[in-house]
């Protein structure tokens, strides 16, 4: 049975666009974008690992006995947070690269630095 | 696709649908977070930021071929690895024996929260979570540090009457937003103070009592919501979040206890659990609320600046 490994499927899926758009793209905002899907997709791999057939979500509670597992979701939940602050960061340094340059993409910024050398 | 306004539309999109998935596979505290994150704020960073560094992207004029057979070998290599994993919804794969089934039996007794996932967030694992405080109060340094930029009086008097007159015309949305504003701030204390028993806690309050603000920020200009909100004061605040974190561990190191063990806190180990709790959501809630407040107003700050320049070289030009 080896469809009961789908969600792993999904997420490799998810992460091979983010990766393409990482390394297809010359543009620093598209490049942002395909890593914040990669990262998604890391999300998604570490939830479907806690899930549970049959479980509930993890707030205790009377009359159910089989929980998903909380220790996945704590490790998302503030990976999330830091993840779009340091998505923020990296919008920073696009901003700041294109005053200097002019310019965000890759081959341009390149072709600058080679003329100053 | 060439536009990047509907890339950003598109993610934007994509976290909203991530949420979902994260309600089916049982994560709520998860989707909440996402849910407000990935599909609120980041896609407004990259609106803001796009504004500044451009619509388009250049035609792509490398063959995409090579790009692609990495990623296929990548893929099917993961792949190949993923045949020797636990299937979906297994109860008994190895990421359930340590210490998940602990944290689900016994944290009703230890820490007396209902929330497993704040209990483990904020109790067991706090000094994780201390360190993960600390690095968006660092990324909040960073924007500071990148982007921020110190105008001259004149600059600002010029920058405002610009301002005023671009948000003059959203009357519609301006009632509406006045009406909905007191409701998401109350709406992001009652996820603060209800995290122990329901999905929530300080993340999610923090993002939420910030996107009201960004709300408010954008309706009524920036000039405005700098007039409302001092940028020393919320700097302030993202400090004394980390510190407020940071004390809470020092008490209970004075009282001759482990780092961030509550117990030391109040006699009753229970109450000590809570108060040690709600300090340490109140400390992250402090701190993720003004790093994206200090991020958002940075990098609207730096856009004003950069129109304010244009219009001020084409009064030149005309003269």
């Amino acid at each position: 049975m080896l469809l009961g490994l789908y969600n792993y499927w999904i997420v490799v899926v998810l992460m091979m666009v983010g990766f393409y758009i990482v390394i297809a793209h010359g543009n620093l905002i598209k490049k942002i974008v395909g890593l914040s899907i990669f990262q998604t997709s890391v999300f998604i791999f570490y939830i479907s690992m806690a899930k549970v057939d049959g479980g509930t979500a993890p707030i205790l509670a009377e009359g159910i006995s089989q929980y998903s597992n909380p220790l996945p979701h704590v490790l998302i939940l503030t990976a999330i947070v830091v993840g779009i602050a340091t998505t923020a960061v990296g919008l920073a340094l696009a901003v700041r690269i294109k005053e200097a340059y002019g310019s965000i993409e890759e081959e341009e910024i390149q072709k600058k630095d080679n003329e100053d050398c | 696709m060439k536009d990047l306004l509907s890339v950003i539309m598109l993610s934007g999109i994509y976290g909203l649908l991530s949420a979902s998935f994260f309600v089916a596979m049982d994560a709520v505290d998860v989707a909440f977070t996402e849910a407000s994150v990935g599909a609120g704020i980041s896609t407004l960073l990259m609106l803001v930021a796009i504004t500044m560094t451009g619509r388009s992207e250049h035609p792509v004029r490398h063959k995409p071929v090579l790009a692609l057979a990495v990623v296929i070998i990548t893929g099917s290599l993961l792949i190949y690895g993923t045949l020797d994993m636990p299937y979906f919804g297994s109860a008994d794969a190895p990421v359930h024996t340590h210490v998940a089934p602990r944290y689900i039996n016994d944290s009703m007794q230890e820490v007396g929260v209902p929330n497993i996932v704040t209990s483990v967030l904020a109790s067991y694992r706090a000094f994780d979570t201390f360190g993960e405080v600390i690095v968006i109060f660092t990324a909040g340094m960073g924007i500071l540090a990148l982007l921020s930029v110190v105008r001259r009086p004149e600059d600002v008097a010029k920058i405002d009457s610009l301002n005023d007159s671009m948000h003059e015309q959203h009357l519609i949305l301006r009632v509406v937003a006045k009406i909905l504003i007191p409701f998401i701030l109350l709406y992001a204390l009652y996820v603060q103070f209800h995290g122990d028993y329901g999905p929530g806690g300080g993340f999610q309050a923090g993002v939420i009592f910030a996107s009201a603000i960004f709300l408010y920020a954008m309706l009524f200009g920036m000039s405005t919501a700098r007039r409302v909100i001092n940028q020393s004061f919320i700097q302030l605040i993202a400090a004394i979040g980390v510190l407020l974190y940071g004390s809470v561990g020092v008490v209970s190191l004075l009282s001759g206890k482990n780092y961030f063990d509550y117990s030391a806190l109040s006699a009753d180990p229970i109450a000590g659990q809570h108060l040690g709790i709600l300090l340490i959501e109140l400390g992250v809630g402090f701190t993720v609320a003004s790093v994206m407040v200090i991020i958002f107003f940075n990098f609207a700050g730096r856009r004003e600046n950069s129109q304010n320049l244009e219009y001020n070289n084409k009064e030149n030009k005309k003269v």
